[in-house]
């Protein structure tokens, strides 16, 4: 993908902002990523379009999965230079709490990187870290440069 | 049996998710081909996350909007799980076919699959499992 390469010939793989910015769907969601030292946070600013259940009201599931797994790959090519954007092999999603109707935040971890797959573990939250909305673990292929 | 569905909820609308059919327990929906639901800028396929959201609804639906559906009862879902098989199509509606093929008082399993032309020849696979009876009331 082009814009893993310029960013790389720039001198700014870890540049994830404007990576996400190259992504139309993760516009679309309004994915932001927040980085601090070697750590970082994915924000999910709340937006109307968000909403899967208005009596609740609560964030769709299928955008939180969606969310979920922007947090996995873009962690993986925050720590990792790949050719292209990692591919999502597949992906297990646990709802713990409805999504309330504001921002979210994301994290992962990966735990375990070979050379052409990756398991990683994200997790997103609301008010409180330690009361995570939905995680997901799922593997991602590589394209390792 | 085909029956007119105007709940699509606001992120579906968002993605432009539309109802098909439903018949004999199978839902069906489609996801028209859009440029904003692309994951990658390059080669247009759309994003995982949009085939995510698809299958959630559909699986919702292939309970509410079956024989199988109580009035009066919530539900939620616990966990989806999706295997992808290979990228969408670009350029091609995103179609889902879901099912539930068992549904107990507390929970129900549902099956789906995401296509763009062959239902044989899938983009995505999903299995879910949803909680009946859960609170729907606004929150305080």
């Amino acid at each position: 993908m082009e814009i893993l390469k310029q960013l790389r010939e720039e001198g700014r793989p870890e540049d994830m902002q404007a990576l996400l910015e190259h992504i139309p769907f993760a516009r679309f969601l309004g994915v932001q990523a927040d980085i601090k030292g070697n750590e970082i946070t994915m924000i999910l600013p709340f937006q109307e379009k968000l909403i899967g259940n208005p009596i609740l009201p609560a964030i769709h599931g299928g955008a939180i999965g969606a969310f979920l797994e922007i947090t996995a790959i873009i962690q993986l090519l925050f720590i990792s230079q790949c050719e292209r954007i990692p591919k999502t092999v597949d992906i297990s999603v646990d709802y713990l709490r409805s999504g309330r109707p504001v921002e979210t935040y994301g994290r992962a971890i990966v735990t375990r990187q070979g050379r052409r797959v990756a398991n990683v573990r994200s997790e997103i939250w609301q008010e409180a870290r330690d009361k995570p909305i939905a995680a997901s673990h799922g593997h991602y292929l590589l394209t390792p440069i | 049996m085909t029956e007119f569905i105007d709940d699509v909820p606001a992120f579906g609308q968002a993605i432009g998710l539309e109802f098909t059919d439903v018949r004999d327990r199978v839902v069906r929906l489609k996801v028209p081909y859009a440029e904003h639901l692309v994951g990658d800028p390059y080669t247009g396929v759309i994003h995982g996350g949009v085939i995510t959201a698809a299958l959630d609804n559909g699986s919702g639906w292939a309970i509410r909007h079956t024989d199988l559906w109580e009035e009066g009862i919530s539900m939620a879902t616990l966990d989806l799980r999706i295997d992808y098989m290979r990228p969408a199509v670009p350029g091609h509606d995103l179609l889902i076919e879901a099912e539930c093929y068992k549904k107990t008082r507390t929970i129900a399993f549902v099956r789906a699959v995401a296509y763009d032309e062959d239902i044989n020849d899938p983009v995505a696979t999903s299995v879910a499992a949803f909680m009946l009876g859960t609170p729907n009331q606004p929150r305080e």
